[in-house]
């Protein structure tokens, strides 16, 4: 084992562990809004970390150096679109009337349209 | 910021999709070049109104340099975010603040509006609920501060000075 694939696993490890956090937070937290918190951010830094990962892996051991330019183009795509699945989901969540955790101290969401349905009348 | 010329922007999108085929065909064989080449003026005829307002405007070396320096910043941030996150998950009494706040954004070009979208839902504990005109509304795991004004600074501030030389 070479210090290029030994680095790959370490990233494949690192990219598991925020997989297992984000599901550990599915289960922990009180509302569909938190738990996208969660979801999002650990999903999206661990299938970097797992993608990444295994290019590099691929490469310390004499594969095709292709693996890499090819991970690294996958990792972008995967960094430019989640955030937007994201953002479509907790807005059709907000939008389908999921109240807030009773625990939350402020929406200025529900103002500012309250606002503009005042406006517009 | 008006729209640039045509040319500069079909030049600008062939330019991008023939980095795309660069890295996916990971190869300097004349021949790879030459097809990518030919089938990136190909595609860009057909895409490169809908890819891009700025056209060659984007290559600006400043805008690069800004680029540059922004991805390592905004990947610590990331890693930040998630340990932040994380700490709150596995913490036994889950010490969250949940809100929905408000920010507002100098930034003025939509590509612009997008990345500073994208990169809140990626980092602090914050997600983009929603966009009407330069008013975001933000999901914050921690509320430090409802106002308008405290929430802009410690959410939006910190990216606004790189997108804003980046995306205009």
């Amino acid at each position: 084992m070479n210090a290029v694939s030994a680095l790959g696993e370490l990233l494949v490890l690192f990219g598991v562990f925020f997989y297992f956090l984000s599901a550990l937070g599915l289960i922990r937290m009180p509302d569909v809004y938190n738990r996208m918190q969660t979801a999002t951010k650990s999903a999206t830094l661990g299938s970097l970390g797992v993608i990444i990962g295994t290019g590099i892996w691929a490469v310390g051991k004499g594969l095709y150096w292709g693996w890499i330019t090819k991970s690294i183009v996958i990792a972008v795509f995967i960094l430019l679109t989640n955030p937007i699945s994201a953002h479509a989901l907790i807005r059709g969540a907000y939008k389908s009337g999921i109240p807030l955790w009773k625990g939350s101290v402020v929406d200025r969401y529900r103002e500012a349209l309250k606002e503009k349905e005042g406006g517009e009348e | 910021m008006g729209e640039a010329g045509k040319i500069s922007r079909y030049l600008y999108t062939v330019i991008v999709l023939f980095i795309i085929w660069l890295f996916l065909t990971s190869s300097l064989d004349v021949q790879e070049l030459e097809i990518g080449f030919v089938m990136s003026l190909i595609v860009a005829a057909f895409s490169y109104e809908l890819f891009t307002t700025n056209g060659l405007r984007n290559l600006h070396p400043k805008r690069i340099a800004y680029a540059a320096a922004y991805i390592p910043y905004f990947l610590w941030a990331m890693i930040m975010a998630n340990l932040d996150v994380a700490y709150r998950v596995l913490h036994p009494k889950r010490p969250i603040n949940p809100g929905i706040v408000e920010c507002k954004t100098v930034l003025k070009s939509d590509v612009g509006k997008l990345s500073l979208a994208n990169s809140i839902t990626l980092t602090p504990g914050t997600i983009t609920l929603d966009v009407m005109g330069d008013r975001y509304f933000i999901h914050w795991i921690d509320v430090k501060d409802s106002t308008v004004e405290g929430a802009s600074e410690n959410i939006t501030r910190p990216f606004e000075k790189f997108l804003k030389v980046i995306f205009g």
